[in-house]
C-alpha cells in the first residue's frame, strides 16, 4: 500500500507496536511469575489498531480507553515506566498504585483513563469532545471500545449524543470476535459493528486491524472530518487478541491453536516488517536496533517496577477530594 | 379600669430590623423599687445581646415575661406600680393589657425594612437609614468589618433632637462592595459625597474604631461641613491597634473563630451571640467583601502591624467641639490614645467595657452624645 | 440588598450569577431549555418546573437540551469536567439516578483517587427529590443516602432560598463532584435573598433554631417540618435546638455533637427510607462519639421502609409530619431510666 509517511514516520509506528508488543509479552510472563497483583488485560495483537490511530492524535486530542488500555497508553505517549510500576501497584506509578492496570491515566498527555466498565468510556470521550468544540479548538477525541461494548446502552447513547451534537467524537471498536469468553458472533445481533453506525446518523467503516497502513489511512480521514466540524464516525477494527480476556483465562471458548496460528499469520508486527523493508525504504538493521532498544527499556522498566517503594499507608486517604 | 399610677413595662425596638426579643435573665426581684436606667432584665434580639435598662421609676410589681419567653416589641414584660395599688388591680391591668395588645403586623415590619434606602455617591451604591426631623444632621460612621446596625442603640435616642443618618461604608453591610479607594482619606471623601447627595451642607459626624479616623479626616479635609466630631474608640490617634483581630477577621471562615474574634471586641463574651457570628460569617461569604476588607485594611495599617494615618496633631488644631469615647478594656484600639490631646478635645472613658462600647455601654454613651 | 425570592428563583439566579461570571459554566439536562429542533418556541419550558428559565436567551448555546439518555449525558458531563469545562448538568429526578449512576459513582466519584490525584472533575449534578406531589413510587423518593455513603462525592441539600443560592454558588466554584438535591416541594417556598453573590461552605451545618431541650437534626424539608413540630413544642415548653445539615457529605459532626452535649436527647428526622439512611448515619455517630451526654435513646422519624404511596392520604401519612416530629420529641424528653 502506498503511505505518504516518511522512514522516521514509519520507525516512529515501529518502535511504538514493537514497544506495546514487548510490555504486553512481558506482563504475561512477570504476571505468572506471580509478581503483579489484581487483573490485567492484555492488548498483544491489536497493536496496529492503537498505533495507527495514536499517530493523527495531538497531545491536546484525548483518548478514552477500556480495561485493554495498556496498548492505547503507550500509543497516546503514557511513560512505559510509570505503567509497569502502576501495574505492580507501586508508589511511582502513573497513578501513584491507586488505580492499577485497569484504570492508567495520564490526563496531562491526554490519556482520560483506562476504565474497568465495559462501555465507560463513549459517554466519556463525548464530553471531551464537547469542551473542545465549545472552546473553539480543532481537537478531537477517541474512544476504543471493544465487541463487549458495542452492545451496552451506554455506548448507544453516546453515539446518539454525538450526532445531535454534532461532537468530534471518534468510536474505534477492536472487534476481536470475543467478549470475555463469549464469541461477538453469538452477542452482536447485526453482521459488523459498523452497520450500527447508519442507525447512528454517522459512517462507519471495516478496517483490517492487522493492518498499520489501512488503520492509519482510515483513521486519518476520520480525524480530519472531526476536525473540520463535521461530526463523529465510527470505525470497526477487525482483529485479534493473542493473550485471554484476563491474565489467568484458560481461553478455553477459542479452539485450540487458534492463538499460535494467529501469532504466525496475521500479527501485525511481521506484517509491517515486511511490508516497510520491502516498499518503503526502511532497513532490516533500523528494525533489529529498535528491537534491541525496545527490550533494554522493557527490562528497565520491570526492574524499575520492582525495585520502587510501595505507597504508604497514608496514601490510603489521600485524593478521595480536592478539599473536603 | 386602668391606674394610670400603674406603667407597663414593655419589650423595646432597638433598630430598625428589630422584631422580636427573648428574655435572657432577670435582674431584678419582684418588689424592687427601680431608678431609671437601673437594669431591669437581659433580652436578646437577632442582632446582639443587650441589657434593658428602666425607662420609667416605680416598684416592680408584677414580671409578666418568663425566661426563654421570645414576645415581639410592645409585649408586656412587667408591671410597675406604687405599693398601694393592690395586687388585683394590678391583675386587672395585665389581663387588659394582653387583651388589646396587637403585635406590630408584618406590613409594618415591611415598611421598617424599607426604612433602609440606597442612593449613589462617590461612584458606589450606598445603603442607609434615617431617623428624625430636627434641624441638627448627624452623620453615624461604623468600623471595619461592621454596618449601620452597629448603630442599633444609638440612632434612635439621638433621632429625637435631631435628623440622623446611619450608612454602610463602601465594601460592608448593604453597600457596593468594590472598593475604589479604601485609603482614610477616599473614605473621608465617600462621606463627603454621601453628604452631597443628600444635600447635607454641613453635619456633625459621630464615628466608631475606623469610622471615628474616617470622621476626624473628613474634619480635617473639609472643615466647614463638619460641625462636631465624637469619636468613639476611633482609629486615627495612635500606633497600637489589634492587627492579629484585623487579619483574623478578614481570614476566617470559621464559626469558632469567628466567635472568638467577635469576642476581643466587648468585654462580656456573652454578648457575642450565633446570630451575630452567623451575619458575620454570611457578610464575609458575600462576592468581594475579602478584597474589599484586605483593600480598607492596608489604607489604615502597615506592614508592620501599626496605624499609618495618624491625626492627632491635626486634630489638636480643629477648632471644632471634639468628644472622644472608650472603653478601659478595649482590646482592638487602647484607650491611651485618648490621653494627651489638648484640653479642648474631651474625653470619657467608661470602665470596664471593651471596644464595641456605644452597643455594650448604650445608656452611658449615649447620656455622653446628648450633652 | 436582600429581597423575597423563591427557592427555585434563587437557584436561577445562582446558575445565571455563575455563567455570568465564568465562561467555562454549561448547562445540560432533558428541557432545560426546551424547545430544540421544534417548531415552535424554543426557551419553552426552560426546564420541567421552569427553574432554568431564562437562561438560554442570555447564554444561547452553553445550555443545551439533552435527548433522553441519562447515562450518556451525565457520563459526557462526567468527560467534559475532566476536560476543563464546569458543567452543571441537571438529573431531572434522582429517581433516575439509576440509569446513569455507573458514571456518577464509578467514574466521577473515582477519578480523583484511581488516577493518583491527577484528575480533577468538577462536576455539579442537580436533582429533583422528595414526596409531596403525588408523583408516586418513581418521581418521588429521597435517594440521597446512597450518594452520601460514595467517597469522592459531595451531597448538598439546601432547606431556604438562601441557603440554595449560597450552596449552589459553592458548588459550582466546588472543584470536586457535587450532587445537589433540590427538594420539589420548596420550589414555590419563599425567602430574603441577596441580590450580590455569596457563598456558604460545604460541611457547616445551621442552627435554625435554638433551643436547649432536645436537639432535632433535619435535612431538606424536614428541616420546615422540625420547625414547625419545636414552634408548637416551644408553647408546651419544650424547647427544641433545630440542627440543619445542609450538607451530608461532608458532614458537620461538631454541630450535631456540640448540640446533643447541650442537650442529651436527640431525634433525627429524614424523608428517606429507613434502612441506611442520614438518620441511622447521624444515630450511629451520636451513639458512638456522644454516649455519655445522651440522657435518652436516639428517636428517628423516617418514612416508612415501603416505596412512596401515589394516593394523597397514603403520601401524607407517609412523609414524616410536625406532629410525627413532636411525639417523637415528647418521648425522648419524657424518657426517664
Amino acid at each position: 500500500m502506498a503511505t505518504k509517511l516518511s522512514v522516521e514516520d514509519l520507525l516512529d509506528a515501529y518502535r511504538t507496536m514493537k514497544t506495546i508488543r514487548e510490555f504486553e509479552d512481558r506482563v504475561h510472563v512477570e504476571f505468572a511469575k506471580g509478581g503483579i497483583p489484581g487483573f490485567v488485560h492484555l492488548y498483544a495483537g491489536e497493536e496496529a489498531s492503537a498505533t495507527g490511530v495514536g499517530m493523527h492524535l495531538k497531545e491536546s486530542d484525548k483518548l478514552a480507553s477500556n480495561h485493554r488500555g495498556h496498548g492505547h497508553c503507550i500509543a497516546k505517549g503514557v511513560e512505559v515506566n510509570g505503567m509497569m510500576a502502576e501495574i505492580y501497584g507501586k508508589k511511582t506509578g502513573t497513578c501513584h498504585g491507586k488505580g492499577g492496570s485497569m484504570h492508567i491515566a495520564d490526563l496531562d498527555t491526554g490519556m482520560m483513563g483506562a476504565n474497568g466498565i465495559v462501555g465507560g468510556g463513549p459517554p466519556l470521550a463525548c464530553g471531551a469532545a464537547l469542551a473542545a468544540k465549545m472552546k473553539g479548538t480543532d481537537g478531537i477525541a477517541v474512544v476504543f471500545c471493544g465487541d463487549g461494548a458495542s452492545n451496552q446502552g451506554t455506548t448507544f447513547e453516546a453515539m446518539n449524543l454525538a450526532t445531535v451534537w454534532k461532537l468530534p467524537v471518534i468510536f474505534v471498536f477492536e472487534n476481536n470476535g470475543y467478549a470475555e469468553a463469549t464469541a461477538s458472533k453469538f452477542s452482536v445481533a447485526c453482521k459488523d459493528i459498523a452497520d450500527r453506525a447508519v442507525g447512528f446518523g454517522m459512517p462507519g467503516e471495516i478496517v483490517d486491524g492487522h493492518d498499520f497502513f489501512a488503520v492509519h489511512e482510515a483513521f486519518g480521514r476520520a480525524a480530519e472530518r472531526a476536525r473540520a466540524g463535521d461530526g463523529p464516525s465510527l470505525i470497526e477494527h477487525k482483529l485479534d487478541r493473542f493473550f485471554g480476556h484476563f491474565e489467568g483465562d484458560n481461553q478455553n471458548y477459542r479452539p485450540k491453536d487458534e492463538v499460535k496460528r494467529l501469532r504466525e499469520e496475521v500479527c501485525c508486527l511481521k506484517r509491517f516488517s515486511a511490508e516497510v523493508t520491502q516498499q518503503h525504504g526502511v532497513s532490516p538493521e533500523q528494525l533489529t536496533e529498535i528491537d534491541n532498544e525496545v527490550a533494554s527499556m522493557i527490562d528497565a522498566a520491570v526492574v524499575f517496577a520492582e525495585t520502587s517503594p510501595d505507597p504508604d499507608v497514608a496514601d490510603l486517604t489521600t485524593d478521595v477530594y480536592i478539599k473536603y | 379600669m386602668s391606674n394610670d399610677k400603674i406603667i407597663a413595662v414593655t419589650m423595646p425596638k432597638w433598630g430598625l430590623s428589630m422584631t422580636e426579643g427573648k428574655v435572657m435573665e432577670w435582674l431584678v426581684e419582684e418588689g424592687t423599687d427601680l431608678n431609671v436606667g437601673d437594669p431591669v432584665v437581659d433580652i436578646e434580639t437577632e442582632k446582639i445581646a443587650n441589657t434593658f435598662e428602666a425607662l420609667d421609676s416605680g416598684i416592680l410589681r408584677k414580671k409578666v415575661a418568663s425566661l426563654d419567653d421570645i414576645l415581639p416589641i410592645g409585649a408586656l414584660l412587667a408591671v410597675l406600680a406604687p405599693s398601694e395599688v393592690s395586687d388585683s388591680e394590678i391583675d386587672d391591668f395585665v389581663s387588659e393589657f394582653l387583651e388589646n395588645y396587637v403585635p406590630p403586623a408584618p406590613e409594618e415590619e415591611e415598611e421598617e425594612e424599607s426604612a433602609y434606602q440606597y442612593i449613589d455617591a462617590d461612584g458606589y451604591r450606598l445603603r442607609y437609614s434615617k431617623m428624625g426631623t430636627g434641624v441638627e444632621k448627624i452623620v453615624l460612621i461604623h468600623g471595619f468589618g461592621g454596618d449601620a446596625d452597629r448603630w442599633l442603640f444609638t440612632q434612635q435616642p439621638l433621632s429625637e433632637k435631631s435628623t440622623v443618618y446611619a450608612f454602610d461604608l463602601p465594601g460592608h453591610g448593604q453597600s457596593s462592595k468594590s472598593v475604589t479607594d479604601g485609603t482614610v482619606s477616599g473614605l473621608a471623601q465617600t462621606v463627603m459625597a454621601f453628604m452631597d447627595s443628600l444635600n447635607i451642607a454641613e453635619a456633625r459626624l459621630i464615628g466608631h474604631s475606623l469610622g471615628g479616623a474616617i470622621a476626624l479626616q473628613s474634619a480635617i479635609s473639609c472643615p466647614t461641613r463638619v460641625t462636631r466630631l465624637d469619636l468613639i474608640a476611633p482609629a486615627g490617634l495612635g500606633e497600637e491597634i489589634n492587627v492579629d483581630y484585623i487579619n483574623g477577621f478578614i481570614e476566617t471562615d470559621n464559626r469558632k473563630e469567628m466567635k472568638g474574634l467577635l469576642q476581643q471586641l466587648v468585654a462580656d463574651p456573652e454578648l457575642v451571640n450565633r446570630a451575630l457570628v452567623n451575619d458575620m460569617l454570611q457578610f464575609k461569604r458575600t462576592d468581594g467583601v475579602s478584597n474589599a476588607l484586605s483593600q480598607i485594611a492596608a489604607g489604615f495599617i502597615d506592614d508592620e502591624g501599626r496605624q499609618s494615618r495618624i491625626m492627632r496633631e491635626e486634630a489638636a488644631l480643629l477648632t471644632i467641639p471634639i468628644n472622644l469615647i472608650w472603653g478601659s478594656l478595649d482590646k482592638i484600639i487602647p484607650a491611651d490614645h485618648a490621653r494627651g490631646l489638648p484640653t479642648q478635645i474631651k474625653s470619657t472613658v467608661l470602665d470596664g467595657y471593651g471596644h464595641l462600647v456605644q452597643l455594650e455601654a448604650a445608656t452611658e454613651v449615649n447620656a455622653v452624645l446628648a450633652v | 440588598m436582600a429581597r423575597k425570592i423563591t427557592f427555585q428563583q434563587a437557584i436561577n439566579e445562582a446558575i445565571d450569577q455563575e455563567m455570568g461570571r465564568d465562561e467555562s459554566v454549561i448547562v445540560m439536562g432533558e428541557d432545560v431549555v426546551g424547545g430544540s429542533g421544534a417548531d415552535g418556541e424554543m426557551d419553552a419550558w426552560g426546564g420541567v418546573l421552569g427553574v432554568t428559565k431564562g437562561l438560554w436567551g442570555k447564554y444561547g448555546d452553553r445550555i443545551m437540551d439533552t435527548p433522553i439518555s441519562e447515562a450518556g449525558y451525565v457520563g459526557a458531563a462526567v468527560g467534559a469536567a475532566t476536560a476543563g469545562l464546569r458543567p452543571v448538568c441537571e438529573l431531572m429526578f434522582i429517581d433516575f439516578m439509576g440509569v446513569c449512576f455507573d458514571q456518577i459513582y464509578n467514574q466521577a466519584a473515582k477519578f480523583r483517587y484511581m488516577f493518583g490525584g491527577k484528575a480533577e472533575t468538577p462536576i455539579v449534578i442537580r436533582t429533583m427529590f422528595g414526596a409531596g406531589f403525588r408523583a408516586a413510587a418513581q418521581h418521588s423518593q429521597c435517594l440521597y443516602p446512597m450518594f452520601t455513603a460514595v467517597p469522592g462525592l459531595k451531597v448538598v441539600i439546601p432547606s431556604t432560598p438562601y441557603d440554595v443560592k449560597g450552596l449552589l454558588i459553592q458548588a459550582i466554584r466546588d472543584n470536586d463532584p457535587v450532587i445537589f438535591c433540590e427538594h420539589k416541594v420548596l420550589y414555590t417556598v419563599e425567602g430574603d435573598v441577596p441580590e450580590e453573590s455569596y457563598t456558604i461552605p460545604f460541611g457547616e451545618a445551621n442552627i435554625a433554631k435554638e433551643g436547649d431541650d432536645v436537639t432535632i437534626v433535619a435535612v431538606g424539608r424536614m428541616v420546615q417540618q422540625s420547625l414547625e413540630a419545636a414552634a408548637t413544642l416551644s408553647k408546651e415548653g419544650v424547647s427544641c435546638e433545630v440542627v440543619d445539615l445542609r450538607t451530608t457529605s461532608p458532614l458537620d459532626e461538631d454541630t450535631i455533637l456540640e448540640s446533643v452535649e447541650n442537650t442529651g436527647r436527640l431525634v433525627v428526622v429524614d424523608e428517606a427510607t429507613p434502612r441506611c439512611s442520614i438518620a441511622t448515619d447521624i444515630s450511629a455517630l451520636v451513639a458512638q462519639k456522644a454516649f455519655g451526654e445522651l440522657k435518652a435513646p436516639i428517636e428517628m422519624v423516617t418514612a416508612p421502609h415501603t416505596p412512596v404511596p401515589f394516593s394523597g392520604t397514603l403520601e401524607d401519612s407517609y412523609v414524616p409530619s410536625p406532629e410525627k416530629i413532636a411525639s417523637a420529641v415528647k418521648k425522648v424528653s419524657e424518657y426517664t431510666k
